[in-house]
């Protein structure tokens, strides 16, 4: 479904950010992407949305290669793939229920579709109260729930978590892991990016660990080794 | 889904964003409204200005007086000849008859003149006709083109013209065009630089305001919004500070053109600024309106389109 194909990136700077990586990952898989800061990880996930381009090498998604995609298969592919930030990136002059609606709606949804589809993916993250609260009146892990269910609303194929839970204390960390779980138990491919050893131990899945832009290691069932 | 059901979300949305983010609108809305207040008042002084220019040229004329013994045929012969020179605005005709009635009404209290004229037994009054010309440095042209013509002739049956009166003049009329073209120039350069660099202001302060959104539109982008759907809501934005702007300006015009008009009328002769304002409303509102909602549209267009990338 995803493919790297002998992908690198170099900046500007001529920082390397990706250094000859190839990877695949196959449908309804949960892959987490470990290693340090600065190791190449949200390089890796913005090149799958086409938030920059490989120097040399292709990405594919769905055996297509992501540079050659016109501007409005792009917009097709970015509401086919859920997004997470470690900022949350929420929309600030919007409320929670515009925030998602605003997805909704950037997907051509209908007004009904969006009426009932807002407060049920609202209560999935138990956020259900919250619908008309504005994202500064919110706290880190309940912006962070509705940044989650801003990207799941539209039913995406893939979800990408760049650093969830970086800005969240244990217990909304450990709230976020376990919806991101179930969302990959319905059948959602997902790719986690983090540095939090235990994220990484509970859920238990395939493990990809890079450094300096290559991958180093690479377990179907891992666990955070650096 | 529907263009409809797109537009009104747009719509929503730029109605939204306005008031959401009031103090931006706000700042917007107030440099706005001095650029519109700029390019209102650069108008009027414009039509003020032209008006008076208008007035000064229209007391410029080039006079041909004629012998009292020229025909009123002959004479309107001459009128005919010099009407067919392209530079010619307008030629006025005085008879005999019209010259005289003149003279006396002018003279009506001086009984010594009077008494003088009446002994005369005929009229010694010329024709002459008042010649206009459309630019004031046409009038050298036209003289020298009478001039030539056979009536203006020192001897013969055909001489009579008996004087161009544009030499005693020349000076004066030379230097008044030469005023009036300066302040033609100069007034379209000053006004084209207050229009110019309050539109550049109006047009950065947007920037500025949209700068502020700069993180919110690259969500947009990655939500997978269309480039036309996170840019549209701006753009109603802007137009709102547009004619909410225009709608001050406007409003305003009102008791400042009221206050202005006996002293612009004194000031400038017959130009009066409230009642350019009240004749010239529908040309004003449209003039300010456009301009306010053209420049805030296409002011956020631009702006938005430097955070939109692929």
């Amino acid at each position: 479904m995803i493919h790297y194909d002998a992908v690198s990136k170099i900046y500007g700077g001529g920082t390397i950010a990706l250094d000859n990586v190839t990877l695949a990952i196959e449908p309804g898989e949960f892959v987490s992407i470990v290693g340090h800061s600065g190791a190449g990880k949200t390089t890796l996930l913005k090149l799958l949305f086409a938030e920059e381009y490989p120097t040399e090498g292709s990405v594919f998604f769905d055996s297509r290669p992501v540079q050659d995609f016109s501007y409005r298969e792009l917009t097709h592919l970015r509401r086919n793939i859920g997004m997470i930030f470690q900022d949350f990136r929420l929309l600030p002059t919007k409320n929670v229920y515009e925030n998602i609606a605003f997805a909704m709606e950037a997907a051509g949804r209908s007004d009904g579709d969006i009426a009932a589809d807002v407060p049920y993916v609202l209560d999935l993250v138990d956020l259900g109260e919250k619908m008309w609260s504005f994202p500064k009146e919110l706290s880190g892990g309940e912006q962070q729930r509705v940044a989650i269910a801003r990207a799941i609303v539209n039913q995406p194929d893939v979800l990408i978590a760049d650093e969830p839970t970086g800005n969240l204390d244990p217990i909304n960390t450990y709230e976020v892991v376990q919806i991101l779980k179930k969302i990959n138990d319905l059948g959602t491919t997902v790719l986690l990016t983090t540095h939090n050893r235990n994220v990484v131990d509970s859920v238990g899945k395939r493990v990809v660990t890079m450094d300096r832009g290559k991958i180093v290691r690479d377990d179907p069932t891992g666990h955070y080794t650096l | 889904m529907g263009g409809w059901t797109n537009l009104k979300r747009v719509g929503r949305y730029g109605l939204i964003g306005f008031f959401r983010n009031g103090f931006v609108s706000l700042s917007a809305i107030f440099i706005m409204t001095i650029t519109l207040f700029v390019i209102a008042c650069m108008t009027i002084a414009g039509a003020a200005l032209s008006s008076t220019l208008e007035q000064l040229t229209q007391k410029v004329d080039v006079n041909v007086y004629f012998l009292t013994t020229a025909t009123e045929e002959e004479v309107l012969g001459v009128k005919r000849t010099i009407e067919s020179l392209p530079e010619v605005a307008s030629i006025e005709y005085t008879s005999r008859e019209v010259a005289l009635e003149r003279f006396r009404e002018r003279h009506k209290n001086d009984q010594l003149t009077l008494q003088a004229l009446d002994e005369l037994e005929e009229n010694p009054l010329g024709a002459s006709l008042a010649i206009q010309a459309k630019d004031t440095n046409q009038y050298e042209s036209i003289a020298r083109f009478i001039e030539s013509l056979p009536a203006a002739g020192n001897s013969g049956e055909e001489h009579i013209i008996e004087k161009v009166n544009y030499y005693q003049n020349k000076t004066t009329i030379e230097r008044l065009g030469s005023i009036i073209d300066t302040s033609r120039t100069f007034g379209f350069f000053v006004a084209g630089f207050f229009v110019i660099a309050s539109i550049l202001i109006a047009f950065n302060t947007i920037r500025l305001a949209i700068y502020t959104s700069k993180e919110e539109i690259n969500i947009m982008r990655l939500v997978g919004a269309a480039h036309w759907y996170v840019r549209g809501p701006f753009v109603i934005a802007g137009i709102l500070y547009g004619i909410v702007s225009a709608v001050i300006v406007l409003v305003a015009l009102y008791p400042i053109s009221l206050y202005l008009s006996a002293s612009s009328e004194k000031f400038f002769g017959v130009f009066n600024t409230y009642e350019y304002f009240t004749s010239n409303f529908p040309h004003l509102f449209f003039l300010i309106m456009g301009t306010g909602a053209l420049l805030g549209a296409f002011s956020s267009y631009l702006a938005v389109r430097r955070y939109l990338k692929k």
